[in-house]
């Protein structure tokens, strides 16, 4: 898993309520697991620009429901692979939720944030703080940390190397 | 803090993690029943096992596979993936895996092939599925890096949910059923209405409903945002899993003081047909409200409404008369044993004189996949379960879902419509 910076500084691509993961990457693409295929799909619906024009470290901000449908791995796989730093919104469907801390996405909830920032403008993320701040009215938004037993999974690196630390010991 | 009673499916998840109690809130390690991959999340799942260097399946007779969203093979990419499972599931042998031929939608297949009970603890690399919380199990739907840890060390790690419950009472009027009991559920409490909740459903009106229909109403829990549906088992539960079943029977039951976190109530006794417009399955209206809209192609099938009974509804309407001549009907019997017992009793040769094309089990159109996808501007009708931006298709493509009543009404009419319009 690639390392995430815990100080960031990003540029917004903002999106609206219910973004499903249909519309985050098609059924029609999951024939490919390939990050860079799903990549330049990623979020195609809904707005064609972000495929060309989403660069590493840009910040993803959606509104409720972030997330929600089908439980497609591939749509966090797509949203890593465009190099968006994190997703915050006012609130994310459980599926996806999961996925995407099995994954190492780091997503954040938090609602005034999410309704009050607009597209293009930078934020100012501090993951270990747990705080945003919106660059252009200086104003900080705090973030409530995850659960302890998910900073387990994502200490280990996600999941999948969760798992193997465990496997391992059990040999 | 006194103990409070636990609700059914903190009873279910109690016991999978190995505790005496667990209250809403509490993050657990549970041990799994079953879990279920398919051609889609099957493959992400495999790579994933790999990459944890685990080398054998913890037990290969808890892991169901089934090829069904892009099968039979749609192209060489589709191809890759299904044979992808195939080979893992050859070499891993594992004991539920289902070949085209023998296979169905999964969400229809498990149940009928008697692998999920009661009690259980099933996750699958599918969002749909928490339809086996028809027959009463814990079942939910994760990601494939989720699956791999489970088909590594048989735990997977879950939040227990808070439970809202939802009672009905009254019965349903003619051509009304379970998909219009959860699409009016879904109206009324958006499609973040039950985010990490457990949806549970009870009352006279559930308790009258077929296993078919429940199957139907938890299938959808999901597009309330829940982690699961629920329904107690009952009489007609237990009948459907007689013979049926092949693990031993725990029926899990509430605690006399158990108490949801919120509860619903609702007469249905007038309830008419339901439709959820585009592009959300919280868009819901009264068939009434939306009659008239024409489209051009209408879909019966699905993990939703794919089971027999949904195409005796169907059929019934399509006896005997035909669809508009400018409209494409696709009927996809959800698993081979409804298609194989559609065609003994006839319901096949209602749809294919009726002017339908009839596939073998596949979910195919239900998320664009192939077997019916939408052209620009296209609209459907369908009974399956989304209907988000492009779900069948292009973009700029809607779909309408709603029962098997109205969908076959739906395509002799050639426009939105209830049964009533053409019976009479
Ligand atoms: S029929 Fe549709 S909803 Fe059901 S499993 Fe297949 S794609 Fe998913």
């Amino acid at each position: 898993m690639t390392h995430i910076a815990q100080t960031h500084r990003g540029r917004v691509w903002k999106f609206g309520a219910h973004v499903d993961t249909d519309a985050i990457i098609a059924t029609r693409y999951l024939t490919s697991q390939d990050p860079e295929f799903l990549r330049a799909h990623c979020l195609e619906s809904l707005d064609p620009r972000f495929a060309t024009e989403a660069t590493p470290g840009d910040i993803l901000v959606g509104l409720d429901n972030f997330g929600c449908g089908s439980s497609r791995e591939h749509a966090p796989l797509a949203i890593k692979a465009a190099g968006i730093h994190c997703v915050i919104a006012v609130s994310f469907a459980g599926i996806f939720f999961r996925n995407s801390i099995n994954l190492g996405l780091p997503l954040l909830e938090c609602p005034e944030l999410a309704r009050e920032v607009t597209a293009g403008e930078e934020l100012d993320v501090d993951l270990s703080q747990g705080t945003v701040v919106r660059v252009c009215t200086g104003r900080v938004y705090r973030v409530p940390p995850y659960p302890p037993f998910m900073q387990q999974i994502i200490a280990a690196g996600g999941l999948t190397a969760y798992v193997r630390k465990e496997l391992e010991a059990r040999r | 803090m006194m103990a409070v009673g636990m609700n059914l499916a903190e009873k279910i998840l109690a016991r999978a993690a190995g505790r005496d109690e667990v209250v809403p809130g509490d993050f657990v390690w549970a041990r799994v029943d079953l879990a279920l991959a398919n051609d889609l999340s099957g493959a992400l799942a495999i790579r994933e096992f790999h990459r944890m260097g685990a080398d054998r399946v913890f037990d290969r007779d808890k892991i169901v596979l089934v090829p069904d969203h892009y099968v039979p093979n749609k192209d060489i990419l589709a191809a890759s993936q299904a044979k992808l499972l195939r080979d893992f599931a050859r070499q891993q042998q594992i004991t539920h895996y289902f070949e085209v031929g023998r296979m169905g939608i999964e969400h229809a297949l498990l149940p009928e092939e008697g692998l999920v009970g009661p009690g259980q603890l099933v996750v699958g690399a599918d969002s749909h599925t928490c339809t086996y919380g028809a027959l009463g199990a814990f079942a939910t739907g994760v990601g494939s890096t989720d699956l791999a840890a489970v088909m590594a060390t048989g735990q997977v790690w879950l939040k227990v949910p808070e439970t809202f419950r939802f009672t009905y009472h009254g019965s349903l009027p003619p051509w009304v059923g379970g998909k219009d009991l959860i699409l009016f559920t879904i109206g009324q409490i958006g499609t973040d209405g039950a985010t990490y909740l457990a949806m549970e459903f009870a009352g006279e009106t559930i308790a009258g409903l077929p296993v078919n229909a429940r199957l139907t109403i938890c299938n959808m829990a999901v597009e309330a945002g829940a982690m699961t549906g629920i329904i107690a088992p009952d009489a007609t539960t237990i009948a459907y899993l007689t013979g049926r079943f092949q693990g031993p029977l725990q029926v899990p039951v509430a605690d006399a003081d158990a108490r949801p976190a919120r509860t619903f109530q609702w007469d249905v006794s007038s309830l008419e047909p339901q439709v959820a417009c585009p592009a959300s399955p919280g868009n819901v209206r009264p068939v009434s409200q939306v009659a008239g809209v024409p489209v051009d192609q209408v879909v019966i099938g699905s993990c939703t409404n794919g089971y027999l009974e949904d195409l005796q509804v169907a059929a019934a309407i399509l006896r005997g008369r035909k669809i508009r001549s400018d409209i494409r009907l696709i009927v996809i019997p959800a698993t081979q044993r409804v298609y194989l017992e559609a065609l003994r009793t006839g319901l096949l040769e209602v749809f294919v004189t009726s002017g339908a094309a009839v596939s073998t089990p596949t979910c195919g159109p239900c998320a664009g996949c192939h077997m019916g996808v939408l052209a620009e501007g296209e609209r459907a009708l369908a009974t399956t379960n989304r209907n988000f931006v492009g779900r069948m298709g292009h973009p700029t493509s809607e779909v309408y879902l709603a029962g098997p009543a109205v969908a076959a009404a739906t395509a002799i009419k050639g426009c939105i419509a209830h049964p009533e319009e053409v019976l009479s």
